[in-house]
C-alpha cells in the first residue's frame, strides 16, 4: 500500500470535497474536516505498522517522475528523524480541529486551510527530493498566512505579513542553494537530479559547502527559529487563532530542525562539523534568553511564545552536538515539543474563549471556577518544564547528556533553560488560576466534552512517551546513529564508514547488530 | 536563394489577416447585427491561425521561406499558439468589456487580429526588415487599441504609447540598418554568418547590438526603457490591457530571443553582459517600484517589469537551455497576468472607477470567486508554489545557474521575497478586510468562464509542468 502518499493526498480529498459542497452548515464543515484528519491518522498508525524499526535507510520509499527532463520526481520516503513528525502531524491536527468551535465565520475555508496545511506539512517531512520539499515546505506559508491574517486577533495581519515575508526571505537561501546542487549534479554525473540520494554523493568543495550549509541553513533557522532569527514568531503565535497557534507551534516549527538534521547534516557533513559549535552557541542563547523574555510576558500566549523560541534551542543543540544520544533526544524533543506546547496552547485557547484575554493580570482564581482547564494546563506546563514521567522529560535530558558530552560548557548553560522554564511556566499557572476568585467570572463554563476528546488523547500519550519512550526511540535511534556516524567519519576523514551509509539508503540494509545504542533513557550511560 | 513561394508557413497570419478584413468590411456593411457573430468569426480566424501553426510542426521543407524572410521551426509554432491563446481570451474579454461600458465598437475585433498577427509575424521572423514590419503592424493596432475608450486616461495612455512607442521603433529601424552597414544583409543567418567570419565591421555589428537591444527593451518594457507601461497598462481598457502584457511581451521576447540567439549568435559573449544588466535592474527597479503603487494596473505593470527582468535573467543562458526556460516562463507569465487583469476586470466595472488597491478590501466576502481567482493569480505571480509561475522561476534560475549568473540568480530571489510583499497586500485587502461599501464586482458569466481557464492552466501547470515542458524543449532549437 503507499502508505504515504495516502498521507499526503488524503488531507487534499478533504479540501476538495469542502470546496464542491456548497453550503455546509459550520458543524458539517468541521464534522468533514475532522473525519478526514482522524482519516490520516488511522493511515499514519497503519504507516508506522508497515515501518521497520531496524533499518536506518529510507523506507516506504515511493517515486514518481514528475518532470523527467529536469531530473524531478515525486519521491517520498520516512526514515527515523520523519516517522514520528509524521504521526505528530496526523495526530495534531484533529486536535487543531477541534479547537475551533470558537471561529464562526467562513469556517468551511478554515476547515480547508487547516487540511491544505496538513498536506504540506506532511508533504515537507515525507519528501526526499529537494525541489518537491521545497514545494511543500513554501506552499504551506499561504495557508497559515491566511490564517492568521483571516482568524487571528489584534495585529493578525502584520503578524500574518512578517511570518510570511520572514520565511520567504529565509527560504530564498534555500532555493538558490538548491539550484546551485541541482546544477552541481548536471556538471558531476551529467544528468540533473533533485534526489537526496544522488546529492549526497556530490563532491563539494571545502568552500562550497561553507556557502551552501549556511544558505540551507539559513531557511531552517528561520523556521525554528533559532535566535537571533525568531522575531516573527511571537507576533504569529500570539495573533494567530488557536488552531493555528496549535498547528505552528506543533507542527511548523519542526520543519525547521528537521531540514537541518535532513539536508545539512546529511549533504554538508563537513560544513556541519564547521559550524557546529557555532550553532551550538546561538542555540544556548536562544535558550536562555527564550526563557528569559518568556518571564517577562504578561500574555499567555505570548509566554508560551517564547517559551517556544527556548525549546526549540534544545532541539538545535542536540542536532549539532553530533553525539547519538543529543540527536535522538532533538528528535524525541521535536515530538514532545509539540504534543506539550500543542497542549498549552489548546488550554489557553479553551480559557480565552471564555474570558476573552490573554492577559494574565486580568485572570487569576479560576482555578476553582474551571479546575479541570486548571489541571490542563498544569499537566502541560509541567511537561514543559520537564518533569520526569512526563515527555519532556526524556527529550530534554537526552539532549544534555549529549551535550555535555560534547561540549562541557554549553550543555551547561543549557541546563539553564530547564530551571528558567520551571520558574515562568509555574508563574503563568499561578497568575492564572491562583488568586481570589473573581466575582464576575464565576459562571464560566468548565471543560466540554468535545475538548475533553482533545485533551485526553494528548496527555495519554504525554504519559506514554514520558514513561516509556522506548517504543519511539527504537525507531528513531537507527537513523540518528546513522546520520551521526556519516558526520563525524567525514570529519575524521575516514573511509571506512561512508560506504556502510550508503548501502543504508537501501530499504533491505540490515545494520549489523551491536552496532546501535540501546534505547531508553535508562539504558544511557554517560561515559 | 530561388525565391519560390511558400505560403503554408505563413498561413497563420495570412488567416488572421483575412479574418480581420472580413470582420473589419462587414461591420460596415452588414449593419445591425448582433457583435456576437463578430466576436465569433474573429475567435473563427484565431482558432484557424492555431490551426495552421499546429500543422506546421513537422514541416520539413525550407528552414526559412518567403526569400529568407519567414522561419519555420517549433519555436514559432509554440510562439504563435501562445499568442493566439492570448487572443483568444483578449477577444473575449474585450467583448465583454466594450459591452459593459457601452463603448462597443466593431473596429475592436479586427484590431485584436491585425495586432495578433504583428505578434506571430514578429516571432518568425528571420529577417531584420520582416521583423520591423511585423513590429509596426502589432504596435499600430495597439495604440489605437488602447485609445480605445473614451476616458481621458486611455487618451493620454494612448499618445505615451506612441511616442514612446516610435522613438523605439526609430532604434530599433536604425540598429537595423547598422546591422545592414556591418554585414552587407538584413537576413538573421546572413548577419550571422558576416559577423562569424569576420567579414563585417565589428563596431557596427556592435552598434546593432546595442540599437536593437534597446528596441526591443522597450517592447518587453526592461528598465532603463520601462516608462511607457505603467501609463499604457493603467490607461488601456482592462480588456486590452490583459491583452497587450500578455501578448507583446510573449512576441516581443521571442523575436528577442531569435534575433540575439540567430543573428548575434556569434556575438553572445558582448550581448550577454547587456542581457544580464538590463535582467538585473528591472527584476530590481520594477519589485521595489510596485511597492509604492495604490492602482492595482500600475502595480501588475511594474510587475511585470520584474518578470521581464525574469525573463531576460533565463537568457543570460545562451542557446538552448536559455531559450527553453525563458520559453517556460513565457507561457507561465501569459496565463497569469491575463488571468489577473480579467478579474481586475471584472472588479473594475463600468468605466474602470475601481482600480484602486482599495477596492480590493474586503472582496472576499463580497465576491468570493473573483478573491480565490485572483490570489491564485497573484501567488503564481509572486512565485509561491504550487503555482506555475514558481516553476518557471525555477527554470529560469536554473538556466542563469548553468550560465554561471548565480548573482543574478541571488538577485532575483531576494527580489522575489521583495516582490511578495505587494502582491501579499492585495491578499490581506482581500481576505483580512471587512467590506466596505461599495458594489459588487461584475457578475456576468462569461468572462468569469474565461477567466477560469487561465487560473486553471496556472494550477494545473504547477502542478504537472511536465505537461509542456517536452514541448517547449523540442521546440528550443532555432533553426537558420
Amino acid at each position: 500500500m503507499p502508505w504515504l502518499t495516502a498521507l499526503i493526498v488524503l488531507p487534499l480529498v478533504g479540501v476538495v470535497a469542502l470546496a464542491v459542497w456548497r453550503g455546509p452548515s459550520d458543524a458539517q464543515a468541521r464534522a468533514v474536516a475532522l473525519v478526514v484528519a482522524l482519516a490520516d491518522l488511522v493511515v499514519a498508525l497503519g504507516m508506522v505498522g508497515a515501518f521497520d524499526p531496524q533499518s536506518s535507510g529510507y523506507q516506504l520509499v515511493e517515486q514518481v517522475d514528475w518532470v523527467a527532463s529536469l531530473g524531478l520526481s515525486y519521491l517520498v520516503g520516512v526514515d527515523g528523524f520523519s516517522v514520528w513528525l509524521v504521526v505528530l502531524t496526523a495526530f495534531m491536527t484533529p486536535i487543531a480541529i477541534l479547537s475551533t468551535w470558537g471561529i464562526t465565520s467562513r469556517v468551511r475555508l478554515f476547515m480547508a486551510l487547516t487540511l491544505l496545511l496538513e498536506t504540506c506539512i506532511l508533504g515537507s517531512f515525507l519528501a526526499l527530493d529537494l525541489l518537491l520539499f521545497f514545494v511543500f515546505f513554501e506552499a504551506l506559508l499561504v495557508p497559515m498566512f491566511l490564517m492568521i491574517g483571516g482568524w487571528g486577533s489584534g495585529r493578525r495581519v502584520y503578524a500574518a505579513v512578517k511570518f510570511f515575508l520572514f520565511t520567504m526571505a529565509g527560504s530564498a537561501f534555500l532555493l538558490i542553494g538548491i539550484v546551485y546542487l541541482w546544477f552541481q549534479t548536471v556538471e558531476q554525473f551529467s544528468r540533473g537530479s533533485f534526489d537526496i540520494r544522488v546529492i549526497e554523493q556530490l563532491s563539494l568543495g571545502t568552500g562550497t559547502q561553507r556557502w551552501l550549509f549556511v544558505g540551507f541553513f539559513t531557511a531552517f533557522a528561520v523556521k525554528v527559529p533559532l535566535f537571533p532569527l525568531h522575531t516573527w514568531l511571537p507576533d504569529a503565535h500570539t495573533e494567530a487563532p488557536t488552531a493555528g497557534s496549535i498547528v505552528l507551534a506543533a507542527l511548523l516549527l519542526k520543519a525547521g530542525p528537521y531540514g537541518m538534521l535532513r539536508f545539512n547534516l546529511d549533504l554538508f557533513p563537513e560544513a556541519s562539523v564547521t559550524f557546529a559549535d557555532a550553532i551550538g552557541v546561538l542555540a544556548v542563547i536562544g535558550i536562555v534568553y527564550g526563557a528569559v523574555v518568556a518571564m517577562m510576558q504578561s500574555d499567555v500566549k505570548r509566554l508560551v511564545a517564547y517559551s517556544s523560541v527556548s525549546h526549540m534551542g534544545f532541539v538545535v543543540l542536540g542536532i549539532f552536538m553530533l553525539t547519538p544520544e543529543s540527536s535522538s533526544g532533538a528528535v524525541l524533543q521535536m515530538v514532545n515539543h509539540g504534543l506539550s506546547t500543542g497542549l498549552l496552547f489548546f488550554a489557553i485557547g479553551m480559557l480565552y474563549e471564555r474570558t476573552h484575554t490573554r492577559d494574565m493580570g486580568e485572570m487569576g482564581g479560576l482555578a476553582t471556577i474551571t479546575p479541570w482547564i486548571a489541571a490542563t494546563f498544569l499537566i502541560a506546563s509541567l511537561s514543559s518544564i520537564g518533569l520526569p514521567g512526563l515527555n519532556n522529560f526524556v527529550g530534554e535530558f537526552l539532549v544534555i547528556l549529549g551535550s555535555f558530552d560534547a561540549n562541557r560548557w554549553l550543555g551547561g548553560v543549557a541546563v539553564a533553560g530547564v530551571v528558567l522554564a520551571a520558574i515562568y511556566m509555574l508563574w503563568a499557572y499561578q497568575k492564572t488560576f491562583h488568586g481570589p476568585e473573581p466575582e464576575e467570572r464565576r459562571g464560566l463554563l468548565d471543560i466540554v466534552p468535545h475538548e475533553v476528546a482533545a485533551v485526553v488523547p494528548v496527555l495519554a500519550v504525554m504519559l506514554v512517551l514520558g514513561v516509556y519512550p522506548k517504543v519511539a526511540l527504537d525507531r528513531i535511534n537507527p537513523s540518528t546513529e546513522g546520520i551521526v556516524n556519516w558526520v563525524s567519519s567525514v570529519a575524521e576523514g575516514q573511509e571506512g564508514l561512508p560506504g556502510g551509509l550508503r548501502a543504508a539508503i537501501q530499504d533491505d540494509y540490515v545494520p549489523p547488530p551491536g552496532s546501535l545504542v540501546a534505547a531508553g533513557p535508562s539504558d544511557e550511560v554517560s561515559p | 536563394m530561388n525565391p519560390t513561394v511558400e505560403l503554408a508557413p505563413i498561413a497563420p497570419e495570412l488567416i488572421l489577416v483575412g479574418a480581420a478584413i472580413v470582420v473589419l468590411l462587414g461591420g460596415v456593411i452588414v449593419r445591425g447585427v448582433d457583435r456576437l457573430v463578430w466576436l465569433f468569426a474573429s475567435l473563427a480566424g484565431v482558432a484557424g491561425a492555431a490551426t495552421a501553426s499546429v500543422l506546421l510542426w513537422d514541416w520539413d521543407g525550407e528552414l526559412t521561406v518567403l526569400a529568407g524572410s519567414v522561419a519555420v521551426d517549433r519555436f514559432g509554432v509554440v510562439v504563435r499558439l501562445i499568442v493566439l491563446g492570448v487572443a483568444a481570451i483578449g477577444l473575449l474579454y474585450g467583448h465583454h468589456y466594450l459591452e459593459r461600458s457601452g463603448e462597443a465598437r466593431i473596429e475592436f475585433y479586427p484590431l485584436v487580429l491585425f495586432a495578433t498577427a504583428g505578434m506571430t509575424l514578429f516571432a518568425v521572423s528571420a529577417d531584420l526588415i520582416v521583423a520591423f514590419l511585423a513590429l509596426e503592424i502589432l504596435s499600430l493596432s495597439l495604440y489605437v487599441l488602447t485609445g480605445l475608450s473614451r476616458r481621458l486616461g486611455s487618451v493620454e495612455g494612448a499618445m505615451k504609447y506612441f511616442l514612446l512607442g516610435a522613438f523605439s521603433s526609430a532604434f530599433f529601424l536604425f540598429g537595423v540598418a547598422m546591422a545592414y552597414g556591418a554585414t552587407g544583409s538584413t537576413s538573421l543567418a546572413a548577419v550571422a554568418d558576416a559577423l562569424a567570419g569576420q567579414t563585417g565591421s565589428m563596431a557596427l555589428g556592435l552598434t546593432a547590438v546595442g540599437l536593437l537591444a534597446v528596441g526591443f527593451a522597450f517592447k518587453v518594457s526592461a528598465v532603463p526603457f520601462h516608462m511607457w507601461t505603467p501609463d499604457v497598462y493603467q490607461g488601456a481598457p482592462t480588456a486590452v490591457t490583459a491583452f497587450m502584457a500578455a501578448g507583446t511581451k510573449v512576441a516581443a521576447f521571442a523575436a528577442l530571443m531569435r534575433v540575439f540567439n540567430v543573428a548575434f549568435q556569434p556575438l553572445t559573449w558582448d550581448w550577454q553582459p547587456i542581457v544580464w544588466a538590463l535582467a538585473a535592474i528591472s527584476i530590481v527597479a520594477g519589485s521595489v517600484l510596485a511597492i509604492a503603487q495604490t492602482d492595482i494596473k500600475r502595480m501588475l505593470a511594474y510587475s511585470s517589469i520584474s518578470h521581464a527582468g525574469f525573463v531576460l535573467t533565463g537568457l543570460t543562458a545562451p542557446g538552448e537551455t536559455g531559450i527553453a526556460s525563458a520559453l517556460f516562463y513565457l507561457v507561465a507569465y501569459a496565463v497569469t497576468v491575463i488571468g489577473a487583469f480579467g478579474v481586475v476586470m471584472l472588479v473594475s466595472g463600468r468605466g474602470e472607477q475601481r482600480t484602486s488597491l482599495s477596492s480590493y478590501t474586503g472582496l472576499a466576502a463580497r465576491s468570493p470567486f473573483a478573491a480565490a481567482l485572483l490570489t491564485v493569480f497573484l501567488l503564481s505571480l509572486a512565485g509561491i508554489p504550487p503555482t506555475v509561475g514558481f516553476v518557471a522561476k525555477v527554470s529560469v534560475f536554473s538556466a542563469a545557474m548553468e550560465a554561471g549568473a548565480w548573482s543574478l540568480v541571488l538577485i532575483g530571489v531576494l527580489a522575489s521575497v521583495v516582490a511578495a510583499f505587494f502582491y501579499l497586500r492585495v491578499i490581506v485587502l482581500m481576505y483580512m478586510r471587512e467590506p466596505e461599501e461599495g458594489t459588487e464586482p461584475d457578475p456576468s458569466l462569461l468572462p468569469r468562464l474565461t477567466i477560469a481557464v487561465p487560473a486553471l492552466a496556472v494550477l494545473v501547470l504547477g502542478l504537472f509542468p511536465g505537461l509542456v515542458i517536452g514541448f517547449l524543449d523540442s521546440a528550443a532549437v532555432l533553426r537558420w
